[in-house]
């Protein structure tokens, strides 16, 4: 018997909203799975974290289920989209929740202030500080589209950055873990040049 | 979108049909749209939420943020159309009728989900709220004034407000800047003009006068009047950030 290979498996975080995200994988003519077996994900060539709703609520599912220890240990390319990004933190202010801990800084929430309603939702630039696969192809500058109320701070490991008011983690990567705040799968061409940059990164084992 | 067509109205009456769905969500895409917001306008008039197919379609073509609206009256019916693709929900009637909709979609699918949308009539007794728009026989005052309600909902948990001046709708004589400007005042969300778009300068005018987050135009657009790359272009010229 043989089996279908998959280019990425997408945690199924309990959100409502991985549609989106499915159609453009199919866009890219990838073949993904969405799942919530620790044992599926422990085996995808690549996993996207994806997710809707608060830090908490989010936190919560994972460690119901056990996926917080397997997301922990895993060491093929993964990529947290919005909240999921978020997730790979140590700490959010949401419901002050503690988080994965696989990068060392807390997600603050975003301050309302005079032409910064939050949450931030639209089109911004982005700016790379570093030379990284995942940004391959895009240009200085590009427009992505981010929906957020919450952020996380600059640290090392931002590999993008935008400006809302300061400088915020658009991109972030530490060893196979990285993380958009802005979403690929609604960003344009922008977007889905990055979604193929991380289906193309190796899927080591 | 009325029985699965594109139509459009004059203050909201008289629709006539513009094109087909599919035709048009990939002509906008296209075009650089920042984002597609599409009202199932009878759903609610009719007692029914927005049909789940067509938002499977359109959002199987779209890379750009989609927002539906149209009877979504409860989680559940929220969670269908998201599981369907969209990114937002957009509430209009239904959360007149039961306003803490708002926060339980608030708290199910966070904020950033949550748009609510007023339909806003400009009367003798100041700015009031319409409710059932979608058909002229059945739309009423909702007994809401405007800044109160937009007020409420951000304090409900609604994380963007789309402002639809009535009597601007369909006239092409230009956004309601006076309202707008006033709703912005109240408004720590995003703040989206709607209403009355028919020249690139009414687009400078509302981002430059009303200080609103985004422009949403309909007729315009899809009847090719203005194009969108054309606007975008004049729009940065003007000094307004725009995707180019």
């Amino acid at each position: 018997m043989t089996v279908d290979p998959i280019d990425v498996v997408i945690v199924d975080s309990g959100g409502a909203n991985l549609a989106s995200l499915q159609f453009a994988l199919e866009r890219l003519s990838a073949r993904s799975l969405v799942s919530a077996d620790g044992e599926v994900i422990r085996r995808a060539p690549r996993v996207l974290l994806p997710g809707v709703g608060s830090a908490q609520d989010a936190m919560a599912r994972l460690r119901a289920t056990g996926l917080d220890g397997v997301l922990r240990e895993l060491r093929q390319p993964l990529l947290g989209i919005c909240l999921g990004m978020q997730l790979l933190y140590r700490r959010s202010e949401e419901g002050d929740t503690p988080c994965l801990g696989i990068l060392p800084a807390t997600v603050r929430r975003l301050e309302p202030a005079k032409g910064r309603p939050v949450p931030h939702m639209g089109w911004n630039r982005v700016h790379a500080r570093r030379d990284v696969a995942l940004l391959d192809g895009l240009e200085d500058g590009e427009h992505l589209y981010f929906v957020h109320s919450f952020a996380a701070p600059v640290t090392p490991d931002s590999v993008a950055v935008t400006d809302y008011g300061m400088d915020l983690t658009a991109v972030v990567q530490r060893d196979n873990f990285s993380g958009t705040q802005f979403h690929p799968e609604r960003s344009g061409k922008a977007g889905a040049r990055v979604l193929y940059n991380f289906l193309r990164l190796p899927a080591c084992s | 979108m009325r029985d699965g067509r594109v139509v459009k109205g004059v203050r909201f009456r008289g629709h006539t049909v513009v094109g087909e769905i599919m035709d048009l969500a990939a002509r906008e895409r296209d075009e650089g749209a920042g984002e597609l917001v599409v009202y199932d306008i009878t759903a609610s008039p009719e007692g029914r939420s927005v049909d789940r197919e067509w938002v499977r379609r359109v959002a199987a073509v779209l890379d750009i943020p989609f927002c539906v609206a149209g009877g979504i009256a409860s989680v559940a019916d929220a969670e269908a159309v998201l599981a369907a693709g969209a990114e937002k929900v957009s509430v209009n009637s239904p959360a007149l009728a039961d306003p803490a909709l708002i926060a339980r979609l608030a708290a199910r699918f966070g904020s950033q989900c949550v748009v609510v949308g007023i339909d806003s009539e400009t009367t003798a007794h100041g700015y009031r709220v319409h409710a059932l728009t979608g058909d002229p026989d059945r739309a009423r005052d909702s007994g809401r004034e405007t800044l109160a309600w937009a007020q409420e909902v951000q304090d409900r948990g609604a994380g963007e407000i789309v402002l639809n001046c009535m009597a601007s709708d369909g006239v092409r004589r230009g956004y309601d800047l006076a309202q707008l400007a006033a709703v912005r005042a109240v408004c720590h969300v995003p703040l989206v003009a709607s209403g009355g778009a028919g020249e690139i300068a009414h687009f400078e005018a509302v981002f430059r006068d009303a200080g609103v987050d985004a422009a949403l135009a309909a007729s315009v657009f899809h009847s090719g009047l203005i194009r969108i790359s054309e606007l975008k272009t004049a729009l940065a010229r003007a000094g307004v950030e725009v995707r180019p």
